[in-house]
């Protein structure tokens, strides 16, 4: 589902190369957990899948079902199926919650050809995904995530993931800024999305999440490159003994 | 040698005067207000329309910017159109004529004509000061308006709208509005224009609020792309008197909105709050002074201002606090959302204290779309050019939504700005 060969990516701005020739395929149905040290260009990578526009891609591809998505820029890549939970989502005084859902949803299924959902079968869809992840109605009330605690901001990017119905999922840090109990409900809704033509990016710092989102690949980013893969088993090694070794064997 | 006289007449100083000449006879007035017609047209003969060098008029050169004024034609009505809010009680003024059909109870109207030819409105015509070209045209050519009088302890349910619709050529009107003590109104003065044809509108309003008056006045301006548009807004806060004025201005070529108040009684509040959305070549100036002239009121002013293409704006505002208005707490602020290279806004925010325990701050900011913001949206799917339009409306929603007490009111007004944004963005 996704193919990323040879990626070398930098900061628009100051030119700064973050991602250098960054190797990584994910199958459709798998969830693949990158891992790494601060500053290995783990967050760099989700805005690059996601198409922000600080960041130049310089060399390599990215493939999405065997296409380059390139040259899509972000709202077309959401509309195909990309989907990132931000690490910090973001706050927007002066749009409305349900607004904001609605023209998301109604405007991917525009770029697919699909009709609009009329407003009774929008709510429904909201009403039931919120009651899973128990978002309290008000809170859907509110400007989109203003006012909103960091659990709350976690579980409203997980409703959107809900809603959206996305085929790539990748989220960036989920569990930073959780208690346990929100940890377990933001990952029950992961887990639910979970199918066979859906292919999921964990990006983690720690592998606590990993004990609720259990991964079939594993892979450890430094320097923005993936110097090694594995299972879930490569996930506790790191947990026991940091990341020191495996650095020091991929120099 | 009076120099004044060398001036030279531009065509549109020209346009005026001879709009005057062609309609004397016609214009309404006892004796007192005739001459004094004569006075404020010889004024402007003479002194002509205001330049860079006055300096309330620093940023709005009119002499430059006012090319060409249409003739006046009495025979051109505009038709009334539904209200912005539905259910609202609707007076209309169409081309200069009014219309009282729909008065709801606790209202008292005439047309302003009858004060014109009775003599009543001449106090009310003096200009605000030398400057005051507005007052000064509009008094010299005004034809018609209202007279509005809502009755002690009067409240109502729906807005009252007052409709000023044209189709071109000329309109003068005015306005006295007096609210009674303990009245508590929303009412929506609304200058449209119903054809692309230019227009030149000038139209004064005076709102007097007695003891405890609360008083919701929306001036929304939405005149064609070619029209000049120059309105006054006169108030005096009464004590404990509450007024909320809202200036939305999404039309017009060449527009000045120009606020005068006095907070005059203890326990005064005024909430005045500015959207402009200013889009092709038009010129947008809003000029605020408020005067706290005793102690113990209160005011905030918050302009949000929207520039797309070559659209120039202007905030001047200013306040002034009397030696004698101890405990005055003011704050003003004006922000702009600059999407256009080739746009342009200037903020002038002034504070004249003279008493020295008081509150007053102002602040001005210009910004550009938040990136995080945009990306946030476009990562949901929403195309870009929606999702500009999405976080510029938030930008100046914020303000509509502060009158949530009136649900159809904020649906109204949204409306109006999310279709302006559609059409510019």
């Amino acid at each position: 589902m996704l193919e990323i060969k040879n990626l070398h990516a930098r900061i628009a701005e100051d030119g700064t190369e973050i991602i250098r020739g960054l190797d990584l395929t994910v199958k459709a149905g798998e969830v693949a957990a990158i891992m790494g040290p601060n500053g290995s260009g783990k967050s760099t990578l989700s805005y690059i899948l996601s198409g922000r526009e600080d960041y130049e891609v310089t060399e390599g591809d990215i493939l999405y079902n065997g296409e380059s998505i390139l040259e899509l820029d972000a709202s077309e890549r959401a509309a195909k199926g990309i989907f990132l939970a931000f690490q910090y989502p973001v706050e927007i005084p002066g749009v409305a919650t349900m607004q904001f859902l609605k023209v998301a949803m109604n405007e991917q299924r525009k770029y697919r050809g699909e009709d609009e959902l009329t407003t009774p079968e929008f709510m429904r869809r909201v009403k039931e995904a919120a009651a899973e992840l128990k978002i309290a109605p008000e809170m859907l009330r509110r400007p989109v995530n203003v006012g909103f605690s960091g659990g709350e901001k976690k579980r409203a990017e997980i409703l959107q993931m809900a809603l959206l119905e996305p085929k790539l999922c990748i989220l960036d840090e989920t569990d930073s800024g959780l208690d346990i109990d929100a940890l377990k409900v933001v990952a029950d809704g992961v887990n639910a999305l979970r199918s066979p033509d859906r292919a999921v990016v964990v990006i983690t710092h720690y592998q606590r999440l990993l004990d609720y989102i259990i991964p079939d690949t594993v892979h450890v980013l430094y320097k923005g490159q993936v110097i090694k893969s594995g299972d879930k088993a490569l996930a506790h090694e790191l947990e026991a003994n940091g990341y020191a070794d495996i650095i020091e064997a991929a120099a | 040698m009076n120099m004044q006289q060398a001036i030279k007449m531009t065509a549109a100083e020209t346009a005026l005067v001879d709009a005057y000449t062609a309609q004397i006879g016609d214009l309404p007035g006892d004796g007192a207000v005739l001459s004094l017609r004569d006075t404020l047209v010889h004024e402007l003969k003479t002194a002509g329309l205001p330049t860079r060098r006055v300096e309330s008029w620093h940023y709005t050169d009119l002499r430059t910017l006012l090319r060409a004024v249409p003739s006046a034609d009495p025979s051109a009505f505009a038709d009334r159109v539904d209200p912005i809010v539905p259910g609202s009680s609707v007076l209309s003024v169409r081309n200069g004529q009014a219309d009282l059909k729909s008065l709801p109870e606790g209202v008292t109207a005439r047309s302003y004509t009858e004060s014109l030819l009775d003599g009543s409105a001449v106090a009310g015509l003096a200009v605000l000061g030398s400057d005051d070209a507005i007052g000064r045209i509009n008094g010299g050519l005004v034809g018609g308006g209202l007279e509005i009088a809502l009755a002690e302890g009067a409240e109502f349910e729906a807005p009252l709208e007052i409709q000023i619709a044209q189709s071109h050529g000329q309109a003068h009107t005015r306005f006295p509005v007096s609210f009674g003590a303990g009245s508590k109104a929303t009412v929506i003065e609304r200058h449209l224009s119903t054809n692309g044809d230019a227009s030149f509108v000038s139209s004064v309003t005076d709102l007097t609020l007695a003891e405890g008056a609360d008083v919701i006045w929306i001036i929304l301006q939405q005149q064609g792309p070619a029209d000049t548009h120059l309105g006054q807004i006169r108030f005096d806060l009464g004590k404990d008197a509450k007024l909320h004025l809202v200036v939305i201005n999404a039309g017009g070529k060449l527009v000045r909105q120009e606020l005068h108040g006095k907070a005059s009684g203890e326990g005064a509040d005024l909430t005045l709050r500015g959207i402009n959305l200013l889009g092709g070549d038009s010129h947008t100036d809003v000029t605020f002074t408020l005067s706290h002239d005793v102690p113990h009121t209160t005011s905030t002013e918050i302009i949000r201002n929207v520039v797309f293409d070559r659209a120039k704006g202007v905030f001047q505002g200013k306040i002034l606090v009397a030696k004698d208005a101890q405990k005055t707490d003011a704050k003003m602020s004006c922000n702009t959302l600059l999407l256009s290279d080739e746009g342009d806004f200037s903020a002038k925010p002034e504070l004249e204290i003279f008493a020295d325990d008081v509150q007053c701050g102002h602040g001005a900011t210009v910004i550009d779309i938040d990136h995080t913001q945009l990306f946030y949206l476009l990562s949901r799917g929403i195309p870009e050019n929606k999702a500009r339009a999405m976080l510029v409306n938030a930008f100046v929603a914020e303000i509509v939504e502060e009158l949530e007490a009136d649900e159809a009111l904020v649906e109204a007004l949204e409306g109006v700005i999310s279709a302006w944004l559609a059409k510019h963005a």
